[in-house]
Order: structure tokens, then C-alpha cells, then sequence
């Protein structure tokens, strides 16, 4: 190996468990969802913890599915909070009771990522698949507050409820949030079944890029606003994951280690399991990590472009999934020659005539 | 209000869901928030180890002043500046000063 071993993720994604009440139809769960027998046990995730730390790894984000289903959640961050690690809780806020986070936030958890669906009751339940869905987060919104836990708003958008960006912000600061998360869709997985239902029109977009702005100056010195960017109308890919196998490592319920949520969509990789290798071995020797590392996998037009150490060429599911090819330049950019293809699969799915959404199950294929 | 300018009484505190911590497999200091990750400087540093939710930010930039026998209003000045910022951010917050 001539390369330099990389330095260690700065972040693990720890996808406890597929299983969730809520049906989104842009989960970024993969189509095909783990049972709960397939499931890492509790001394295997203890065990990677443990490995994470000794790594350097500084942030684990709980998360799934729902990571609240699983019953060894306070042990969990428990352990996460005496190895040093800052840890987050990503949760629906569905399907447990609420006074259940109270052992969680005396395990020591650091911030609780809540999300919505919208800021209407009857639409952000028919969004999440489940009547009283948006009732039960505002009950855990109360807990939290009670708890004095840190809490993200995270809002996922798209063109059922793009224009509620100023209002899911208000709901923020009702519910006391130090930051708020807008996440356009990334189509991949689910989403990409639904794109015809969900893509936003261009117009949507400018509009919701002006809201955005409007917010941030609103709210400067009281509320952080992030945001996720609707790529399809981008002129520059996303810098996805900061760099493939950069910062972040992502390990799912059974325990493949993904270098993001959706590499498992780029059928020739192979995942190593924490099951059978130490993670910092993964991370520094597997296969699917150092496919697209660095720029040495590159061709042009990202090669020799001057943005290559930037966005890194973009996201590789993106690229599989327009050019059959991840080692393509992400259609995003506007030097592909896919570029125009993008758009014009954005422009067709903005205006088709949507019925109703393919909703996140288990067993469809 | 936050956006208040920082004054020489303000008692900054890390609040919930922010902390600062020394990783030992990299060597080195961390600010962390829900997302956010800061590597901050040494003189940053010896400012957050300060910052406890009892001393005022006088009363720091007074200590570091001392200690690093530094003109204490140039290091006062940086000591706002840089709780400013982190206030905007919401990795710092005022503390009631206790009575």
C-alpha cells in the first residue's frame, strides 16, 4: 500500500434497527429492510463503540429506523458517553412512549434530532403513513423540553410542503430547538420511486431558497438553519459524505460499514461486517472504502478540475443511478454530459401528475 | 436577547449538547455541537477551558491576562469578540449571573 493511512471518520452513523412506525416514502432506508433478527446484538454494538473511540471517531448519531425501538437505547449511549463520544439521538418521535427518553437523557445523550413531516397535522400524518403521528412528536417535543435535552428540527421538503419552510421554522422555535434542519429529498432508495410525487418545480425551489434566507435573518443569533440543497437544479454536485470514506462511517443494523447511507445501491461493492473485522481495519484497508477515496479514482472531467478537492465528483449512488457507472461525474454537475438528462428528469417529475405515494414497507423488492 | 453585545459582567456557560473535550487518538482539542464540530486554537482553548458558567468574561480575560502577561484590554477585546461568535452560533449561552 503506497497510499497514507487515512485519518480516522469523524463521525459513526449507527443504524440500530430498520424497523420504524412511519412509512415516509423518501426514506433513506434501502428498499430492502433488515428483520429484527438480523439485528446486532448489544455486546457486538458495545464492542464498536469501544473500537469507535479508540479510533477517534468524535460523534455517534443514533439512529435507523427508530432508534428508540431498541430496548438496550440507554445502554447504548451509555457506553457512547463514557467513551468520550458526543452522541445523538435521531428519532421520529413515534412509537414509544415519551417518558422513555428520560433514561436516555440521563445516560448522558448530548442532542436529540426530531423529526416532522409538516406543520399540518393531516398532511404530515398522510406523509408519514400513520394517523396522529405529528400528535405523538409534539407530546416527545414537550418531553424533551422538560428534559432541557438539546434539540435539531429536522424537516424534510419536497413539493408536498416546500412552501412551509417559514412555518417549520416557527414550530422550531415553539418547541424550543436550538437548530433546524431543511432537507430538501435525495433521491435515492424510496425516493427515487416516488420522485414523480415528490420533486419540487424549479419555481418551488427559488422559492424555497428565498424562505431559507429570509429565515436565517430572522432567527441570526437565535436558531441555526441547515440546510440540505435540492441537487437535481444545482449547477455543482453536493460534496457528498465530505469525501467518500473522508469523515464518515455508517454501519447498519446488521452490521455492514457503508461509507454512506446508499452505497449499498452500487451493486459491485462488497461490505465488510463489524461481525468479522475490526472497524478501523474497514476503514483503512476494505475494498468498497478505497474504491472512490481521494482523486485517484477520478476520471474528467472531475481529474483535473479545479473543484475535485471540494465536492470530490459529487455523490457515487448519483452516478450509478443516471450513468450506470459510479465512477462518473454526478449528473449534478454541470460539466457532465448527463447534466441536461437531470434536469430534464427534475422538470418531467416536478409537473407529472402525482397519485398516490409508494409508501416505505417491509418485503418490497 | 443573544444578540445583545457581550459585555465585561456576561457570565458565558457551555450549555447542554455542547462540549470541550481533549481526543486522545487524535491529541487534540474538540468544541462539538449537534453537527458541528470546531477545532479551536490554542488561544481559544485557554478562553473555553475558562468559561464555566461562574467567571464573567472579565474575570477571564483578567486570568489570562496575567497568565500569558498580556495587555488586559487587547486580551478582553478578543475574549468578546470570540463569545460573540459563539453566542451567534448558540455553542455558548449567558448565564445568570448568581446573585
Amino acid at each position: 500500500m503506497s497510499a497514507p493511512a487515512p485519518a480516522p471518520p469523524m463521525a459513526l452513523l449507527a443504524e440500530l434497527t430498520h424497523r420504524c412506525a412511519l412509512k415516509c416514502p423518501y426514506c433513506s432506508n434501502p428498499l430492502e429492510l433488515e428483520r429484527r433478527s438480523s439485528e446486532l446484538d448489544t455486546s457486538t454494538w458495545l464492542r464498536l463503540i469501544d473500537e469507535a473511540a479508540a479510533m477517534g471517531v468524535l460523534q455517534i448519531s443514533f439512529s435507523g429506523g427508530e432508534p428508540m425501538l431498541r430496548p438496550d437505547i440507554a445502554v447504548l449511549v451509555s457506553r457512547a458517553v463514557e467513551r468520550g463520544l458526543y452522541t445523538n439521538l435521531i428519532t421520529s418521535g413515534v412509537g414509544f412512549a415519551p417518558e422513555a427518553l428520560e433514561r436516555v437523557a440521563q445516560a448522558g445523550l448530548d442532542h436529540v434530532q426530531l423529526s416532522v413531516q409538516g406543520v399540518e397535522d393531516a398532511a404530515a400524518d398522510h406523509v408519514a403513513g400513520l394517523p396522529g403521528s405529528a400528535a405523538r412528536k409534539r407530546l416527545l417535543a414537550g418531553e424533551i423540553a422538560r428534559l432541557g435535552l438539546r434539540l435539531t428540527l429536522n424537516a424534510v421538503v419536497h413539493r408536498g410542503n416546500v412552501a412551509q419552510i417559514p412555518a417549520l421554522v416557527r414550530l422550531a422555535e415553539d418547541w424550543g430547538a436550538a437548530r433546524v434542519e431543511i432537507a430538501h429529498v435525495q433521491y435515492y432508495g424510496w425516493a427515487v420511486a416516488n420522485r414523480d410525487r415528490l420533486m419540487p418545480t424549479r419555481a418551488q425551489v427559488e422559492r424555497a431558497t428565498a424562505d431559507l434566507a429570509a429565515e436565517r435573518a430572522r432567527t441570526a443569533g437565535r436558531l441555526v438553519i441547515d440546510a440540505v440543497l435540492p441537487d437535481y437544479y444545482a449547477s455543482y454536485p453536493k460534496p457528498c459524505m465530505g469525501g467518500w470514506g473522508a469523515r464518515h462511517i455508517n454501519v447498519t443494523p446488521a452490521g455492514k460499514a457503508l461509507p454512506c447511507h446508499a452505497a449499498e445501491t452500487i451493486p459491485h461493492l462488497v461490505f465488510d461486517n463489524v461481525r468479522d473485522r475490526p472497524l478501523a481495519e474497514i476503514w483503512r484497508d476494505s475494498a468498497a472504502f478505497n474504491a472512490y477515496r481521494g482523486t485517484d479514482w477520478m476520471r474528467d472531467p472531475c481529474r483535473s478540475c479545479e473543484r475535485r478537492e471540494r465536492d470530490f465528483g459529487g455523490c457515487r449512488c448519483q452516478a450509478l443511478l443516471f450513468a450506470g457507472d459510479a465512477a462518473a461525474t454526478d449528473p449534478a454537475c454541470r460539466l457532465s454530459p448527463l447534466h441536461a438528462d437531470m434536469l430534464a428528469v427534475a422538470t418531467r417529475d416536478s409537473t407529472a401528475d402525482a397519485d398516490a405515494y409508494v409508501f416505505r414497507t417491509p418485503g418490497r423488492r | 436577547m443573544s444578540a445583545a453585545p457581550v459585555r465585561g459582567d456576561d457570565v458565558p456557560a457551555l450549555p447542554r449538547g455542547v462540549r470541550l473535550q481533549f481526543n486522545e487518538a487524535r491529541g487534540q482539542w474538540f468544541l462539538q455541537g449537534p453537527e458541528r464540530v470546531f477545532e479551536p486554537d490554542e488561544i481559544a482553548v485557554e478562553i473555553l477551558k475558562r468559561i464555566d458558567g461562574v467567571r464573567t468574561v472579565d474575570v477571564i480575560a483578567r486570568g489570562l491576562a496575567a497568565e500569558f502577561a498580556a495587555p488586559e484590554d487587547e486580551i478582553s477585546a478578543d475574549v468578546a469578540a470570540f463569545v460573540t461568535e459563539l453566542l451567534a452560533i448558540r455553542m455558548l449561552e449567558r448565564r445568570e449571573p448568581s446573585a
